[in-house]
């Protein structure tokens, strides 16, 4: 253990409590996936992580498409117009892998009023289905004779090898604090992130389709005899929770820079816990859980080890659940104050 | 979908012929069952042999796969519970037995066995004690959190192999001569499999299976000696059920404050579920780690098939017990039946979960108790639709 790493300098603190925001921040982000559909729905969105890496995908794409594939390192600034594009992209991109996905795992069971527990095996078909695809799209190439115009689209190594962005960005530090060197990037990202919560959370406190959204979680029957369309509820949630997932892997790209066909899964398991761990179903939990996992992990990997990293993850999770059995905020969605 | 609905239906008229018929000829159809799936592997039938991969070590993996999920569906089939993490005693089984007869000690596995299920039966209790308390949908995550930390943990610490893992697991006793290779393989006798030209069988004397010899080389004996396992399970399962346990289990299940009420201790039997499933969940996971190749890692307990589990026990239908065991091994058996299209059989396996989902929300083999209740249900929605139609036309 090497408490005198993490508590050792105020430097040290601060570096880890920052690079904890950083990624806390794209938690949260993924984690609103989950929050709103089980607020809504009651049920775990498994497939969210493979929205989430559709949009990583996109995000890489698109600077295939505009840059080329010679590997370059950019500011952030030089990236910006590029990466706006990106950020477009990925989040049409994620959003309608989610329509998709209410569409064929889900509504046909809704329909069928079937039990909650078979709409997590489908969505765990689902995500199978969709990393699967991802990992397959040289095969797919390949049937339509397409393997060379869309060679530059498939990792060197082949789709399931991990697939760089040509273009790494980067970070330039702005400023100081306590010795500690912010760099631009961290702070898009974490105010990006927090930036898109609030928005989300106005949106759905104070717009019709969000008071739509909440009398849906409430009561669906209700909320359907005084006139809600429940099914279109259903889908502009799924199209949120999309929408913000791809807004969470452009930011993943800017920071991570790389992804692969599997990348969604453990940030997506990640991310549920950050949703269960504010209180699942609530969209500032999901902020406040996303910030306090990401920042607790990267403490936890200075004292223990980065191999430990997601150990500390899942232990915390279990101690605030212990203690408040609701989550950290533990107020529903239907239960939101207008 | 009418198709599909219709052979549904037609299934579940078959599974109602079934239990009408006398013990007699139920029993004569179990026993013949039992003896093909343990001649199996020596029939070879054309068609569900497995071309690519050694048929007898699939049929291993699914008598493996059966008894998790049949201790599984004792977790959630059972008692309602929903656990993630269910690998996690998989894995601690496979551990105890591989640091105590390979890793550290060399203790004769059969002695060990024991040993290994009450360990995890303890581990279950440990993990449940804190966690039960915790509702449904948070306890998923719990438990899948636990999942991981067992996982991590045993890649971490050099003494339990890291993630290099145990290999030379000794193997089970075997009995009559010992193998004493190239040639000799051992046992008490050697059985010769059966080989076809299309639908015509022959004798194939070029491969035989010594009986009850257990080396590196044919996985058959180990398979028939999991598929014992696997009996003595379902028996004791099945007097589980029907005890006082098995309708305290139900009672929480349905309703847990009415269950309280009516003076089930739910902790209690939540947690004897919890340490029941733990258990068998180790028993299979002793029985991999001395299988065949005689090696574990923590690669072997990957958080993925824990959903694997939850899926064979939900799609074959959660509180069945043949129910959890056809989904078992269906989901075993079918990526490794069609390894010839290798590349696109884990996108077939999640759409086949997909739709298996979504045509048979209620699992393939339903519990009698919620096909009765499906049907009340159509009964009484057919019966409000008809009203309302009379009422319009009033």
């Amino acid at each position: 253990m090497h408490f005198d790493k993490l508590f050792g300098s105020l430097d040290g603190f601060l570096s880890y409590t920052t690079g904890g925001l950083v990624f806390g921040a794209i938690y949260a982000l993924v984690a609103l996936g989950y929050t709103m559909v089980y607020g809504v729905l009651q049920l775990i969105n498994f497939a969210h992580s493979e929205v989430f890496m559709f949009g990583t995908f996109a995000v890489a794409w698109v600077f295939v498409l505009l840059h080329g594939t010679d590997g370059v390192t950019w500011s952030l600034g030089k990236a910006l117009p590029i990466l706006l594009a990106a950020l477009i992209a990925a989040m049409v991109v994620s959003g309608l892998v989610a329509l998709l996905l209410e569409r064929v795992a889900y509504r046909p069971l809704l329909k069928k009023n079937a039990p909650k527990l078979i709409a997590l095996i489908s969505a765990i078909g689902a995500s199978f289905a969709l990393s699967e695809a991802m990992g397959l799209r040289d095969h797919f190439a390949s049937w339509f004779g397409l393997d060379d115009n869309l060679a530059d689209y498939v990792s060197p190594g082949g789709a399931r090898d991990v697939y760089s962005n040509p273009v790494t960005i980067e970070p330039t530090p702005l400023f100081s604090i306590g010795g500690y060197q912010v760099t631009d990037v961290d702070l898009v990202v974490v105010i990006a992130a927090i930036l898109m919560m609030v928005a989300l959370d106005q949106f759905v406190r104070r717009t019709r389709f969000g008071r739509g959204i909440r009398a849906v979680a409430q009561d669906p029957e209700s909320a359907s005899l005084m006139g809600v369309n429940s099914q279109r509820v259903i889908q502009g949630t799924f199209l949120i929770g999309g929408l913000m997932a791809g807004a969470a892997a452009t930011l993943y790209m800017m920071k991570i820079g790389s992804t692969r066909q599997n990348a969604g899964f453990i940030l997506g398991v990640k991310a549920f816990t950050a949703a269960v761990m504010g209180g699942i179903g609530n969209l500032r939990g999901a902020l406040l859980g996303g910030l306090v996992l990401g920042v607790m992990e990267n403490w936890g990997s200075a004292v223990f080890g980065a191999q430990w990293k997601d150990v500390v993850a899942f232990v915390l999770l279990v101690l605030v659940l212990l203690l408040r059995p609701s989550g950290l905020l533990g107020e529903a969605l239907g239960k939101a104050r207008a | 979908m009418n198709v599909a609905t219709n052979a549904g239906l037609a299934w579940n008229r078959a599974l109602d012929r079934f239990a009408r018929m006398p013990f007699i000829a139920r029993f004569a159809l179990l026993f013949l069952g039992v003896l093909l799936v343990y001649s199996l592997p020596l029939l070879r039938p054309p068609v569900i042999t497995t071309t690519g991969t050694d048929f007898g070590g699939v049929l291993f993996l699914c008598a493996a796969f059966a008894l998790v999920a049949l201790g599984l569906n004792i977790v959630i089939g059972y008692a309602g519970l929903l656990d993630l993490g269910y690998v996690g005693f998989y894995a601690v089984g496979a551990y105890a037995i591989g640091v105590l007869t390979s890793e550290h000690w060399h203790w004769p596995f059969f002695l060990i066995l024991p040993f290994s299920v009450a360990i995890t039966m303890v581990t279950g209790v440990i993990l449940g004690a804190p966690t039960l308390r915790v509702r449904g949908d948070y306890l998923a995550i719990v438990t899948l959190g636990f999942g991981e930390i067992i996982r991590i943990t045993v890649k971490n610490v050099e003494w339990l192999g890291a993630s290099s893992g145990i290999k030379d697991i000794p193997h089970p006793p075997t009995i009559g001569s010992a193998p004493t290779p190239p040639f000799d393989e051992g046992g008490l006798f050697a059985i010769p499999h059966l080989k076809w030209d299309g639908i015509v069988p022959s004798i194939d004397h070029e491969h035989t299976t010594a009986f009850l010899a257990f080396g590196a080389k044919d996985a058959i004996p180990f398979y028939w000696l999991l598929l014992t396992v696997l009996i003595l399970v379902i028996l004791g399962d099945r007097l589980v059920k029907a005890s006082r346990v098995g309708r305290a289990w139900e009672a929480t299940r349905e309703d847990e404050d009415a269950a309280e009420l009516m003076g089930v201790n739910t902790f209690k039997y939540k947690l004897m579920a919890f340490a029941l499933g733990a258990a068998i969940g180790g028993l299979a996971g002793s029985f991999l780690a001395s299988s065949q190749s005689g090696f574990i890692s923590p690669d072997s307990f990957l958080l993925i098939y824990s959903m694997m589990f939850v899926s064979a026990v939900i799609l074959g239908g959660a509180g069945n017990r043949w129910g959890v065991i056809v989904g078992a091994v269906l989901i075993e058996y079918l990526p490794e039946r069609f390894r010839s299209v290798s590349d696109y059989r884990y996108l077939l396996f999640g759409i086949a979960l997909m739709t298996l989902a979504i045509w048979r929300p209620q699992g393939l083999l339903p519990s009698g108790r919620s096909r009765r209740v499906q049907e009340v249900e159509a009964e009484i929605e057919a019966l409000e639709e008809g009203e309302i139609e009379e009422e319009s036309n009033a």
